[in-house]
């Protein structure tokens, strides 16, 4: 995986790699409530990774399933904290995760009205992932809003949105129990794949979204659709954990980079 | 009209941090610090299991048998005598709601700041009706910390005559662990400008009032000084180095061979940042 990391800037300096890039900052004024926010632009990009899978039942079929540049979703992440007083809880903060896609996210361009129910369904889950590791106590009155926007949607939309979100929040400064990873996960004729594309998930098989906090083994959220026979689960599920370790050994390397410089 | 169009270069990294402490432990999310369970735990930190792990990302620091983390880049947080710089966003009952860039409102209360005339009486319900002669939504002002809530909000006062409402100038906005913390915050530069650091991240540039005379002149006269004031502290930001009058105004030093436009371009920021560099470590040691 390839991660992008860029921050308000302050300055024009573009850089390539997995090193950081200024990006433009915009910062917001909105009449009703006073918002200082950061656009942070991180783009995800696999690498040509191959994760081999061995099918148990017939051991001379080795899946390779290999992830070809084709991006598994770019997401732009803009967050802030303000003090409010609308919905504002005393003790601790609210986290509001709004999710949005861009018409030319698919392979066909789609207008996409922003309350819809997808994107309600994802903001929701995206909250209840973060709720889970977001710090809130320490942040008595305020909300904390994560906005992500889908640049290129080529499968595992949710699991680029959290990984992404991750990053913000970090970049932000606000405490975490631990990175959040997240990844899809498939069966397919009898193997576990890891990390679906969006043809993949188009086939109709059942498919499983983990969000993972990596140095506990805690599961944040962990979503299934359609039918999975029960002793296949975990296969699946190990198979997403797998991944997603990965993207924190990543994560994990951009940031400490990050931090360093 | 000639236009300059400028491609994006791949930048190369300044590794070469003379005088950078590398010896800095550094942390993500998750990690575990220490699994000693004699510290006791700061900022940044949270205990699971027996272990102190780190909740931000960022260098550990260590006082005695203290373990915070101090996180790269957050909001500003107050602390008590800290000077900073906010902008008006709300007048309320009897006090003023502050933008100070820190993660809930300031509060300036009526009762902190001076009345005109300098008296020193009870605020009436005339002064309540009166709050927005005095400041409006949006006007700057400079203010001390006198207070900090539980929750992390700030209060203001303004019970001196070096703060208060600011005039004429300019406003840039940092990341507020950029600014080095010292005993006075105001410095009147030898070149024609003031600047006010604001520990918020929120730095002033004004021309320099000679005799209180002059206010509209002063400004329009020194508009060059202050603009290339203004592009050298966002320089200075780029390369993350501390800002302080001293690096300041080396680095409006280093400048001055340039037009000010250019100043904000890569690769001649990146010249006068090392120029200034090199100028502080020179005086150092």
């Amino acid at each position: 995986m390839f991660v992008n990391l860029g921050w308000q800037g302050m300055g024009q300096g573009w850089t390539q790699g997995s090193q950081l890039k200024g990006a433009r900052g915009r910062h917001m004024q909105d009449r009703e409530r006073k918002t200082g926010g950061f656009v942070l632009e991180v783009t995800q990009l696999p690498l040509a990774e191959a994760l081999k899978v061995e099918g148990e039942a017939d051991p001379q079929r080795t899946v390779e399933c290999e992830l070809e540049g084709v991006g598994l979703a770019h997401v732009s992440v803009l967050f802030q904290i303000r003090g409010s007083r609308a919905r504002a809880l005393p003790d601790r903060a609210l986290v509001n995760c709004q999710y949005s896609s861009a018409t030319f996210s698919t392979g066909e361009r789609k207008r996409r009205p922003h309350g819809d129910r997808k994107s309600c369904e994802m903001g929701l889950q995206l909250r209840q992932t973060f709720e889970a590791a977001i710090l809130t106590q320490l942040h008595p009155r305020s909300q904390i809003d994560i906005y992500v926007q889908v640049l290129q949607a080529d499968g595992g939309t949710y699991a680029a949105c959290v990984n992404a979100a991750t990053l913000a929040v970090l970049d932000a400064g606000i405490p975490m129990r631990d990175f959040v990873c997240a990844c899809s996960a498939g069966f397919v004729d009898g193997t576990a794949l890891a990390d679906l594309s969006h043809v993949e998930e188009a086939a109709g098989g059942p498919q499983l979204a983990l969000a993972l906090l990596p140095a506990s083994g805690q599961i944040a959220l962990l979503e299934m659709d359609a039918r999975l026979h029960e002793d296949h689960l975990e296969r699946v599920l190990e198979a997403a954990a797998q991944a997603a370790r990965d993207v924190h050994t990543l994560l994990d390397r951009v940031v400490r980079q990050h931090v360093r410089e | 009209m000639a236009m300059e169009m400028r491609l994006p270069v791949a930048r190369k990294p300044l590794s070469e941090r003379l005088g950078r402490d590398t010896k800095k432990h550094l942390v993500v999310p998750g990690d575990t610090i220490t699994t000693d369970t004699g510290f006791m735990r700061g900022h940044g930190t949270y205990m699971g299991e027996e272990k102190l792990i780190a909740s931000v990302a960022g260098s550990v620091e260590r006082v005695n048998k203290l373990i915070c983390v101090k996180a790269l880049k957050t909001r500003y947080i107050g602390e008590v005598g800290d000077i900073v710089v906010g902008r008006i966003t709300e007048v309320q009952q009897k006090r003023w709601k502050v933008e100070t860039n820190s993660r809930l409102d300031s509060v300036l209360l009526l009762s902190s700041m001076n009345l005109p005339g300098g008296e020193l009486r009870r605020r009436s319900a005339e002064d309540e009706l009166a709050m927005r002669g005095f400041l409006q939504e949006g006007d700057l002002i400079s203010a001390e910390v006198q207070a900090v809530f539980s929750d992390g909000a700030v209060s203001l006062h303004t019970r001196s005559l070096k703060y208060g409402k600011l005039g004429q100038g300019v406003l840039v906005q940092v990341s507020p662990s950029l600014v080095k913390r010292q005993k006075t915050h105001f410095h009147d530069l030898p070149c024609g400008a003031s600047v006010i650091l604001g520990n918020n991240g929120f730095i002033w540039i004004y021309p320099t009032p000679e005799h209180k005379e002059e206010e509209a002149g002063g400004f329009i006269a020194n508009l060059e000084v202050i603009s290339r004031l203004r592009n050298c502290i966002i320089s200075l930001v780029t390369q993350r180095m501390m800002l302080y009058d001293t690096s300041i105004l080396y680095c409006y030093e280093a400048s001055l061979p340039h037009q000010i436009k250019d100043i904000l371009k890569p690769e001649i920021m990146e010249e006068i940042v090392m120029e200034t560099r090199q100028r502080l470590l020179e005086q150092e040691g």
